[in-house]
């Protein structure tokens, strides 16, 4: 098996870990979500939701807990859709050329920033959900240690699928763009409605159904499930809400995910043969 | 020098409504230098491009290492190496790094590779420089760093893309001696440049090419010669009158019109042809009061074929001009 995609990997990892102020600032974001929206909401929810009666015999969580699943998500969101855009400082810079000159297949490229942006995933959502559980989160709540394990685990994989997803497409993007102001501008496009058409910060029982039918296909929405499973439980009530998951439920958005991130691998295949760099 | 490398035949490329490269064929035979001459905007690093595989093939056919390169791009990257005309290094990675991540994108072997890197970097003097990261060198050890990178996997042509261009001369001359000792190991260089004495200096064989076309390949002093032996330039009291006398002699061959004089392409001796020159113009009554005998210089071939000459003032000046480093 050819190896290359880790030679992209490995570049990206420098240029990762010499840049430590970028994997800064992406904490930063989503640790004020949580000190501010986050404890905020929760004590406006905690009162709106006092009012009405909890159900018997089904663990509670407060809001907090309910949204940092949600800002989990949200980061590697943020973080995928941005890990496509050293390939478009690459092109603009030259150093593509080197890449497409040489003998490695371009799919590789696409494999190995993939790789480095879900590496990235991975240690954001490890701080912050330890953030989050710092602050109060209650986060595997009565888990044995091999549960917990199992649980990140769990949520580990959900966010690779994702991020793989998220990644391919931004890959796609920045192979067919020339500025990064114009891929900035899609970026931010998506990720407003990709985050709010979502169940990340609120349930979307009461959405209309329009807005239902979006956060539905909406890959966000089966990350948040998959992390909410994992990290709170199969059984719990939030703001008032009863959420319960079958594991073919599970299953389902896992494979959801899966399909994303492999639709998305062929568009960003498709642009990648198409590309022309020179 | 037994085999054909390079092949192309009739190979164009357009961006649009702009012919870049319109129609060329030559061939390169194995271990030659061979040189693409000709001002920037002729077409050269169009027809690089293609070569390299980062452009398609429009129309023609170009066969490299015995492989086609519209059909078998994959084969042609394995065979070749590439130092671009602009610096292409990450400014963040070290020069270790740099050529690490090369041989890694070519599959080396580790041992190999590492060996590669302590040998290049002696060779191009960047050994105390290999832990600094690229943005803290200077021009010179980028370009010389990216010579190092495109001799990592040996390939089998080195396509450099003006290689010197603004290098100050001493490292000119030290990346010239690089480039014949890698070729003297068995690659064959393809090389662009619009340095006269690059070309003439390094080249087996010169390409002068301009508006896209190959205007005349051949060795150095066939160009050369094709402009006779000797060259004479003369201003005189009558230019018009110069002209007729000129063309009438013996042994001149052809004698064109400069701005301020005449220079006459001779096939003889210029020392013993020259004094007769100004003795049939002095029984004119012609003065000659600007006079100068020399051998036929790659600007003088260049001038020849294309018209113009390659730097911007376009003055006359009798002795070779070397374009100054630095300029694109």
């Amino acid at each position: 098996m050819h190896l290359g995609f880790l030679t992209i990997y490995w570049r990206d990892m420098i240029r990762f870990y010499r840049f430590k102020t970028l994997l800064i600032s992406s904490l930063v974001q989503p640790a004020l979500w949580m000190a501010f929206f986050g404890i905020a909401m929760s004590a406006n929810f905690n009162r709106l939701t006092s009012e009405i009666p909890p159900i018997p015999g089904v663990p509670s969580v407060d809001y907090l807990t309910f949204m940092a699943a949600g800002v989990i998500a949200m980061t590697t969101l943020f973080t995928s859709l941005f890990g496509g855009m050293s390939l478009l400082f690459d092109k603009n810079w030259g150093l593509m050329r080197e890449i497409f000159a040489s003998p490695l297949p371009r799919n590789h490229i696409i494999f190995g920033i993939a790789l480095s942006g879900m590496t990235k995933s991975f240690i954001q959502s490890i701080i912050i959900m330890v953030f989050a559980i710092l602050i109060g989160a209650q986060f595997f709540l009565d888990y044995s240690p091999v549960n917990t394990l199992l649980a990140i685990l769990g949520i580990l994989l959900f966010v690779a699928v994702f991020s793989m997803g998220f990644l391919f497409l931004s890959a796609a993007i920045a192979i067919s763009l020339e500025s990064p102001e114009g891929m900035q501008g899609i970026m931010t496009l998506l990720t407003m409605p990709i985050f709010f058409a979502s169940n990340a910060l609120y349930p979307i029982n009461a959405f209309p159904p329009a807005l239902q039918a979006i956060s539905m296909v909406n890959p966000l929405t089966y990350l948040v499930t998959g992390i909410r499973y994992f990290a709170i439980g199969d059984n719990y009530q939030a703001i008032g809400i009863h959420y319960t998951y079958s594991t073919p439920e599970i299953v389902i958005a896992f494979l959801f995910l899966v399909g994303f991130a492999g639709l998305m691998f062929a568009l960003a295949w498709w642009r990648f043969r198409k590309a022309v760099v020179t | 020098m037994t085999e054909t490398i390079i092949s192309v035949k009739d190979l164009y490329h357009r961006y649009g409504e702009f012919t870049a490269v319109a129609g060329i064929s030559f061939d390169v035979m194995e271990g030659e230098i061979f040189s693409f001459l000709g001002p920037n905007g002729a077409g050269k690093s169009t027809a690089i491009n293609v070569l390299t595989t980062l452009l398609p093939v429009q129309k023609g056919e170009a066969t490299i290492a015995g492989y086609n390169v519209a059909k078998y791009p994959q084969k042609v990257r394995e065979s070749i190496g590439i130092v671009f005309q602009d610096v292409t290094l990450d400014r963040d990675m070290t020069c270790r790094e740099i050529l690490e991540f090369h041989g890694n994108l070519y599959s080396m072997p580790n041992a190999e590779r590492r060996e590669r890197i302590n040998e290049l970097l002696e060779l191009v003097q960047l050994e105390k420089k290999q832990d600094t990261r690229t943005k803290q060198l200077s021009g010179g050890m980028k370009r010389r760093l990216e010579i190092a990178r495109g001799l990592m996997t040996r390939p089998r042509v080195l396509f450099l893309d003006e290689p010197t261009i603004g290098l100050d001369p001493q490292t000119r001359m030290r990346m010239w001696d690089y480039i014949k000792a890698v070729n003297d190991e068995g690659t064959t260089i393809f090389l662009t440049t619009h340095y006269m004495d690059e070309a003439d200096h390094l080249s087996d064989r010169i390409s002068i090419i301009d508006n896209g076309k190959i205007i005349i390949t051949g060795s150095s002093n066939e160009l050369k010669n094709t402009l006779g032996e000797d060259l004479i330039y003369l201003e005189t009291s009558d230019m018009a009158g110069t002209i007729p006398i000129l063309s009438g002699m013996e042994l001149v061959k052809e004698v064109r019109i400069k701005p301020r004089g005449v220079t006459a392409m001779l096939n003889g001796d210029g020392t013993k042809i020259l004094p007769r020159i100004i003795e049939a113009l002095s029984a004119e009554g012609i003065k000659v009061s600007v006079v100068n005998l020399k051998k036929p210089s790659m600007d003088d071939v260049f001038v020849h074929y294309t018209g113009r000459e390659l730097r911007d003032e376009g003055a006359e000046k009798p002795s070779s001009a070397i374009t100054r480093a630095g300029r694109r």
